[in-house]
Order: C-alpha cells, then sequence, then structure tokens
C-alpha cells in the first residue's frame, strides 16, 4: 500500500471539497439558465421516484411495524399501550421516514448516478459531450438533482404513511389494540413543527444524494476499476452525510420551529 | 522510407491570421508534475490537414483536447478561428466548439442513444433547427459513411469501425470548419482502417475542411499523404508524382512534449535526424 504524506491527504480532501462545492453551486446556478432539459428531469424523476417506490414502501412499512413490536413491551409495562400509534406518528414523520428512506434511495441512485456518469467519463462521453457544445452539468447534473429532490420529498410522505400503516398492523394483528383509536391517536400527535421537520430533511437529502453521486461519478478516473470504486464511495459518503446533516438539521429545526 | 515517391508540396506563403485555422505559441502543459507538452509551436492553416505523430503518451491527443478547450495549459497561447481559447470561459467556448468535429479515440458515443440521435445531438441541443432538416442532414452525414442503414440502431449493436465511422458521421453533421481525429483507425482491422482513412481523405478533398489527425500508425499516415479523392469514380486513388492535385497535408512529430518535426511527407521521410530515421524505420 502507498503512503501518502499527511499534506498531501489533506490537501487531497480540501481540493475535493473545493470541487464539490463547484460542482453544487454551478448545478444549482444552472436552475436559471437556459436550455432548461424539461425531459431529462422528468426521465430522471421517473427513474429515481417510479424506480425506488418498492423498496421505499418495504423499509417503511416494516420500520413502522417493528418500531411498534420494539415499543410496545416498554409502553405496556407503564400502561401507555394506547400512546403506541403516537410514538409510531412521531418518530416516523420527525426522522426514521425521513432518514431511512434518504439512505434506501442514497444505496440505489447515488451508486446508480456515480456508475452511470463514471462509465461516460471514462468512455470520454462527457469529453464528447462538452466538445459537442453541451455543459454536462446543466445536462447530466441539475435535472438529477431537481429529480432527487421532488421525488424524496413525496417517496418520505409515502414512507411515513405506510410505516404508520406497518405500526396499525401489527398493533392490531400482535398487540390487540383497536384500529381506530391507533390512528386517531397517531393523527392528534402530530403536530404542524413535525410536519415541516419531517418534509424539510429529504429536501436536503435529495441534494446530498444527487450532488454526491454526481461528483464521484464525474471524478472518476482509471477504467472500470475507477467506476467501481466511485460507485462505492458515493454510497458510503452521500449516507454518512445524511446522517451528520441530519444531526444539525434537527437541532437548527428545534431551534427555530414553535413547539419542538 | 526514402525510397518512397511522395508530392512535392510548394512551401506555403507566410500565413495571414484570417488563413490561420489553429496556432499554438509556446504552449506547455503537465500532469502530476510531469511535462507532456514544453514549448509546443506551430499553426494549422484553413484547409491544410495535418498528421500528428510520435510514440504514446508524446501529447498528441492533449494537443486534441487544448485545441477544443477540454482542458488548459499551463502555459502559452492557443488561438482557434481567431478567437483566444485560453481566455475564455467554458460558456464562451461552447460557441467556438459549434465550428469544430471531433472523433474520439474510442469513438466516444452516447451509449444510451441510438444512432440517429448520436449524429443529431448537436444539431437537437440548437435548438433552432427543424426537424425535418436535422433528419435531412442526419441521413447524409450517414450516406456520407455509408450507414445510413443503422439510424434506429444503439452503438452496442455496431461493430468497432461501424462505431468509429458513426463517430465521423456525428462529427462532421454541422459542417464544421476544423476536424480533429484522435486515433481514429486504433485497433481496427487494416480493411476497415483503409475505410476509415477514405472517409477522412474524402472529407478532406471534398469539403476541404481543416484538420488535425493524431495516430501512431506511419502507414496510415503516409496513405493520407499519398492519396486523393477522386469524386468522379467517388474513389480514393494514388497521387501520382508531378500530379497537379494539393492535397495540403503535413506532418508533424513530436518527442517529450516538443516539436521535432512539422513540414510536408517528403521532407520527412528524407529527413537526416536520427531520431525521425529510427521513427520511420
Amino acid at each position: 500500500m502507498e503512503l501518502i504524506s499527511p499534506t498531501e491527504f489533506a490537501k487531497d480532501k480540501v481540493l475535493a471539497v473545493q470541487e464539490y462545492y463547484q460542482l453544487s453551486a454551478q448545478a444549482v446556478a444552472n436552475l436559471a439558465r437556459q436550455p432548461r432539459y424539461i425531459a431529462d428531469t422528468l426521465h430522471q424523476a421517473d427513474i429515481i421516484g417510479v424506480g425506488s417506490l418498492p423498496i421505499v414502501v418495504l423499509t417503511g412499512f416494516f420500520t413502522g411495524a417493528v418500531l411498534a413490536l420494539q415499543s410496545s413491551n416498554t409502553l405496556q409495562r407503564f400502561g401507555s399501550l394506547s400512546l403506541i400509534g403516537e410514538l409510531v406518528a412521531e418518530s416516523m414523520v420527525r426522522e426514521l421516514g425521513p432518514v431511512l428512506t434518504g439512505l434506501m434511495v442514497a444505496g440505489r441512485n447515488s451508486s446508480g448516478m456515480a456508475s452511470e456518469l463514471g462509465s461516460m467519463k471514462v468512455t470520454e462521453q462527457i469529453d464528447a459531450m462538452r466538445a459537442l457544445g453541451t455543459d454536462p452539468v446543466k445536462k447530466l447534473v441539475t435535472p438529477r438533482i431537481l429529480g432527487t429532490v421532488s421525488m424524496l420529498f413525496f417517496l418520505t410522505i409515502i414512507s411515513n404513511f405506510v410505516g404508520l400503516a406497518g405500526g396499525a398492523f401489527v398493533s392490531g394483528t400482535l398487540l390487540g389494540l383497536d384500529a381506530h383509536q391507533y390512528w386517531q391517536n397517531a393523527w392528534q400527535s402530530l403536530a404542524f413543527a413535525d410536519i415541516v421537520m419531517g418534509l424539510t430533511k429529504p429536501v436536503f437529502f435529495g441534494f446530498i444524494v444527487a450532488t454526491i453521486g454526481c461528483y464521484y461519478g464525474l471524478s472518476a478516473k482509471g477504467g472500470t476499476q475507477g467506476v467501481g470504486r466511485a460507485t462505492t464511495q458515493a454510497v458510503v459518503a452521500a449516507s454518512v452525510l445524511i446522517l451528520v446533516v441530519d444531526f444539525f438539521l434537527t437541532r437548527f429545526l428545534m431551534v427555530i420551529l414553535p413547539g419542538m | 522510407m526514402s525510397s518512397l515517391s511522395l508530392p512535392v508540396a510548394p512551401p506555403p506563403p507566410p500565413a495571414e491570421s484570417r488563413h490561420i485555422a489553429i496556432q499554438f505559441e509556446d504552449v506547455s502543459i503537465g500532469f502530476e508534475g510531469k511535462p507532456v507538452l514544453d514549448g509546443v509551436s506551430f499553426q494549422l492553416l484553413r484547409g491544410e490537414s495535418k498528421i500528428l505523430l510520435g510514440v504514446a503518451g508524446s501529447g498528441k491527443s492533449t494537443i486534441l483536447k487544448l485545441v477544443l478547450g477540454l482542458i488548459r495549459p499551463d502555459g502559452g497561447r492557443i488561438v482557434v478561428l481567431g478567437h483566444e481559447v485560453t481566455e475564455m470561459t467554458e460558456v464562451e467556448l461552447f460557441d467556438v466548439r459549434r465550428d469544430i468535429g471531433m472523433v474520439f479515440q474510442e469513438s466516444a458515443l452516447f451509449d444510451s442513444l441510438t444512432v440517429r440521435e448520436n449524429v443529431s445531438y448537436r444539431l437537437s441541443e440548437e435548438h433552432d433547427i427543424s426537424s425535418e432538416e436535422i433528419e435531412r442532414r442526419v441521413r447524409e452525414a450517414l450516406r456520407f459513411v455509408e450507414l445510413e442503414q443503422t439510424l434506429d440502431m444503439m452503438p452496442a449493436e455496431l461493430s468497432g469501425g461501424m462505431r468509429r465511422r458513426v463517430a465521423i458521421a456525428r462529427a462532421i453533421v454541422s459542417q464544421p470548419e476544423i476536424l480533429l481525429y484522435d486515433s481514429p483507425t486504433g485497433g481496427l482491422d487494416p480493411v476497415t482502417s483503409t475505410t476509415i482513412l477514405e472517409l477522412i481523405v474524402k472529407q478532406r478533398d471534398v469539403y476541404r475542411s481543416s484538420s488535425l489527425m493524431v495516430t501512431h500508425r506511419l502507414q496510415d499516415a503516409l496513405l493520407l499523404a499519398t492519396h486523393w479523392f477522386d469524386t468522379k469514380t467517388n474513389q480514393m486513388q494514388h497521387l501520382e508524382p508531378g500530379a497537379n492535385i494539393n492535397i495540403r497535408t503535413t506532418f508533424m512529430l513530436l518527442r517529450d512534449g516538443k516539436v521535432i518535426f512539422d513540414g510536408p511527407a517528403n521532407d520527412l521521410v528524407h529527413s537526416e535526424d536520427p531520431y525521425i530515421r529510427e521513427y520511420l524505420s
């Protein structure tokens, strides 16, 4: 294994952050510039949104179900089993729905973007695109950001709902709770601030998923091995960044939102 | 090699700037601390074809990428069709690139698009050309490379030679002033290579576009210097000594990032430079 000096290592990391920032800023600035690749954006939204639906539904349902199952023992000990709807709703909407959906979409789409753009990079298709007078950031990155941000928002709503349904399934079949009571309890526990927090996060997470996937794809070098490396790095970086940003975003929203 | 009978081109008159397609002035670039081009200067006149020769890693492909502004030099000045590309932003470069067609080493066709979409890509991006006009020009370009029947095929369904021909069609569809060929025959069998070279000769002699062609195959370069395209027979013909046909093809040889020869084929094959003699042998 080749040893790298700490200075070179630090320089590489700083350069990577700078390049990532430049790519993100350029992609966002492109939203205001012509031409707008609407067909590409809709295509990406279809791949990301419809394509991720099965895994998001399954993850959401079983997360809600296991949440109800795990918390039932503790709640039963305090005689508060009827509050299970509130617990599942608060946990899913504020935290688990956005984070798990973000992680699932990161696993599926950051890797997909990194491998697709990485393959294009190593086969000179990105250079060919530039040579043919097209800005690859505008054509490839901006539609992916728009598609991911908008679709992750709706996927999170779906995930929250099926998570609550999973909790309802466990509550009704295994814990013997009344379904009406569960849903009423869940519904009444949710405040406006919970919804705002739960739906602000996917906007940030969607941006992270798309920009990280595209950044690693466009930085790929070294043939197929380089594409494989970029794909792995994209998933790891996007997942870690989602969890880190989640902490700071939660803290920030708790400060600014009334009633948190 | 010196026994080859090559046409002797008349010495070119001093070029005015409006006659210059590409000009490199003392251009240098390096990657990861290693110099690739070191003070390279040359001119490509409008209508001229220049063949870049040199061993692998001598900086031939880098020159093509510098012309397009895909990479920036560390030093020096590059002027393309009157625009100083070294001073231009990426957005400004898109206008210059509209006048340049490039055939990449491995074709670089967009593998998720059909042949029709690949060839029409540049025209479709311009947004002010009607779909009928695009279709007409795409068919014309594919007819030029004799692949009109592949319109709806995907690049993965084509052979290596066919992909290279589609890449040529994509490069010429907008009738650019300059064409850049990066090892257009690399990895192809001799028969397919000759087909590709015939297309390059046809483009040179029929449309009179300026071109830079990178190759490490000397036989390909000499074929370009010894043949011309006869529009009457629609075939490439051998250029007889003394024939009154100016194919305007010159050679440039790179060694360790420096230009060691820039001139006509005849001067190259009669050079006394030991490295050139060894390279040609």
